[in-house]
């Protein structure tokens, strides 16, 4: 087994009084794709702002650890500078911030070098190019007036643009045609490799399509109910998720 | 989980406007305000005898109105404390050598005579009630360009000042209008003739030293057919326990196809009633360009008025005002379309903070005589935390046919989902919260003269404090 990354164990954590991740175990091993499957209000969304360190949400009782490190009370910005990403599911509009900007800044705080603005526009613009962007759009508002393809392209920008450990991928690939699907899907792969993992939420099969997935995960209220490999993702797809829990009642 | 932290943008770095100098002046005028007073004061200044008679009229003026009732108490303000005019011991001069060495290190600190070497066609320095150094470069006295204190223009330019003076800002305007027409001192005389492009700015700096008196500085500028000027206006002064007040007046003439920027940093201290009235008036094809930083003040009313008088007449209005503790900040615009196809595009940014009050109030009239005519309000307010208070007041009168007026409005404060997104990209909370602040003022920012933008910038510098948020 791949050294662990990310490991969960018997998480619960919620939003004021109201519990939502209810005893909830995964890990992620170096190099590893995982797929989270699950019904809408599974908690899916919330898990993946928990381990980013949402501040709106409290964890209760377990524990969560990165690289072997307890994350409890790590702050959002600290768990970005030790290698998480969340692409978000809808992206913030932040107006007076550019693109390159942005990027720029993240990418001198979570190096710690300082970044050079020429190399670093040089490598911007080959990115967008391969994401089919406008390069135009490096000094655009982040985010502003733009699509929901492009904002969701501009996420995959900055997952490359940053390269972290571990990209937590939010409906990456909800709301966009079959085109954007594809780039993104490309992205994804492109940023892939021996030492960068993925855990990503989808609804759609066609962006793990470059993608060799390790694990797939059933999330329902607030747990793991079911693991397997990618032949799971099939299977609900033809099933859907009710049968899961009747097998388990069962 | 870990207690959160309160942030909060940190105030105006204002040690260098605090810097006192000792009261050298030569004269200062009784405090209040009576036809005695006021003849003395004309006296002291050699005025033409109409001016006289203008100053007294407007003394009438003053004492028949009552303050007005709209906008920020002005309850504080008395005038029977105020000295309306402090002479300070300079004469006016070209030469920064000739002005006086407390005066001129004042100058000094603020950066004008390095601006003026480097980015500058010319210079006003005011001090208290009189313009104490003015220089324009030469090859622009070549052009005919007129660039003078007030004072020096009414004498030897007199037919020109007596034509225009107080004509777009009558004394009956309101009471600080006529105020200003009795006791006005000092301020800037600009006169670029037809077809005449000035590359560099023009900039005049008027600086308050005496502590409980009142400058009335009086900028009159008129762009002739086809000429352009960029002018640059920067106010400040150091604090004291009691009120003191500006009341000064902006009379902009831009005729037929000319182009005119007026750009304001204002940076008053924390005790003065900014009580300003600036109006331009703009014929056919002409341009005015209004850049409006207000930063300091204790209560500030200032509302610029275009009044585009001629087809085709443009007004863009850009301006941003940061009110903090203590401060009551009102301030907008205001547009009069008085001919067709009249443009007009007013763009604003209000930050609050510390318990301050940021208001946005703008009024836009179109006339009978103006079909076709286009507006667009965009007014956006950041509220920094729970004590601020911004408020927006767009008031909007169309007479005119076929008129395309948009307005937008947005009061908010600062998206925790906005911190969250930029803190999950590695930034930490205090310069996410400062990037989103610069973001917030960066359209208005980039329209600032650069030493302005800088300081702006500097305005936005973050601290944390432990405190629970």
């Amino acid at each position: 087994m791949a050294e662990q990354l990310l490991e969960i164990k018997d998480l619960h954590a919620g939003v004021e009084d109201k519990e939502i991740l209810k005893g909830l175990s995964l890990s992620v091993g170096k190099g590893e794709v995982h797929v989270i499957l699950g019904p809408n209000g599974s908690g899916k969304s919330t898990l993946m702002n928990i381990i980013m360190g949402h501040p709106k949400y409290t964890v209760t009782s377990g524990s969560m650890e990165f690289e072997g490190e307890d994350m409890k009370e790590m702050k959002t910005f600290e768990r970005s500078r030790k290698g998480l990403f969340l692409s978000f599911q809808t992206p913030e509009e932040i107006p007076g911030i550019t693109v390159e900007n942005m990027l720029r800044t993240a990418k001198q705080v979570i190096t710690g070098e300082k970044v050079k603005l020429l190399p670093f526009r040089k490598e911007l613009k080959a990115t967008m190019q391969e994401l089919k962007m406008n390069p135009e759009y490096a000094q655009r508002y982040l985010n502003v007036g733009f699509s929901g393809g492009e904002k969701k392209r501009t996420e995959i920008l900055q997952l490359l643009m940053l390269n972290p450990k571990l990209a937590l991928l939010d409906e990456t690939d909800s709301g966009l045609d079959v085109d954007a699907v594809q780039i993104v899907s490309e992205g994804v792969a492109k940023f892939h490799n021996e030492e960068n993992s993925c855990l990503i939420i989808t609804h759609n099969t066609r962006i793990l399509e470059h993608l060799k997935v390790d694990k797939v995960h059933v999330l329902m209220n607030g747990q793991i109910v079911e693991e397997g490999g990618p032949e799971l993702i099939e299977d609900i797809n033809r099933r859907g998720f009710t049968h899961i829990l009747a097998e388990q009642e069962g | 989980m870990a207690e959160k932290k309160k942030t909060y943008v940190e105030d105006i770095e204002r040690t260098l406007y605090d810097i006192k100098n000792a009261d050298h002046s030569v004269y200062k005028s009784h405090s209040g305000l009576t036809p005695e007073i006021v003849r003395d004061i004309s006296q002291r200044k050699h005025d033409p005898e109409w001016m006289t008679q203008f100053r007294l009229k407007s003394l009438e003026v003053y004492d028949s109105l009552a303050l007005p009732t709209w906008g920020p108490s002005l309850e504080e303000l008395n005038m029977d404390d105020i000295v309306t005019y402090v002479q300070p011991d300079a004469k006016m001069t070209g030469k920064w050598e000739e002005v006086p060495e407390d005066i001129k290190d004042t100058f000094d600190r603020l950066g004008i005579p390095e601006a003026e070497k480097t980015s500058l066609g010319g210079v006003g320095a005011q001090y208290d009630s009189e313009v104490v150094y003015h220089s324009i470069q030469e090859d622009m006295v070549k052009q005919g360009v007129i660039y003078t204190d007030m004072e020096t223009a009414l004498r030897e330019h007199g037919d020109i000042v007596q034509e225009y003076f107080m004509k777009l800002v009558p004394p009956k305007d309101h009471k600080f209008a006529a105020l200003h027409g009795a006791v006005w001192s000092g301020g800037s005389f600009v006169y670029v003739p037809e077809g005449v492009h000035v590359e560099m700015p023009l900039q005049s700096y008027f600086r308050l030293n005496a502590a409980g008196a009142g400058q009335f500085e009086h900028t009159l500028i008129i762009v002739e057919k086809n000429a352009s000027l960029h002018f640059i206006e920067g106010c400040s002064a150091p604090k004291y326990n009691v009120t003191n007040l500006h009341a000064g007046c902006v009379e902009l003439f831009v005729k037929e196809g000319a182009r005119l920027r007026y750009s304001t940093i204002e940076n008053w201290s924390r005790n003065m009633m900014n009580l300003n009235t600036k109006r331009a008036l703009v014929e056919k094809d002409g341009l005015i360009e209004w850049v409006s930083g207000s930063f300091g003040s204790h209560i500030s009313c200032l509302y610029p008025c275009s009044v585009l008088h001629g087809e085709n007449a443009r007004c863009e209005f850009t301006g941003v005002t940061f009110a903090s503790k203590g401060q009551n900040l009102d301030t907008g615009a205001s547009v009069i379309h008085a001919a067709p196809h009249t443009s007009a595009n007013i763009n604003t940014r209000t930050i609050s903070k510390a318990g301050g009050k940021a208001t946005y109030r703008s009024a836009v009239k179109v006339t009978k005589n103006a079909p076709y005519a286009k507006c667009s309000v965009n007014c956006e307010s950041l509220m920094l935390d729970n004590l601020s208070r911004s408020d927006t007041l767009p008031v909007m009168d169309i007479e005119g046919d076929e008129a395309d007026i948009g307005h937008e409005a947005k009061i908010g404060r600062i998206s925790d989902e906005a911190i969250f997104y930029l803190t999950s990209r590695g930034i930490d909370e205090e310069e996410a919260r400062a990037m989103i602040v610069r973001g917030f003022v960066e359209p208005i920012a980039k329209e600032l003269p650069l030493e302005y933008a800088l300081e702006m910038n500097n305005l936005v510098n973050i601290e944390l404090e432990g405190t629970m948020g």
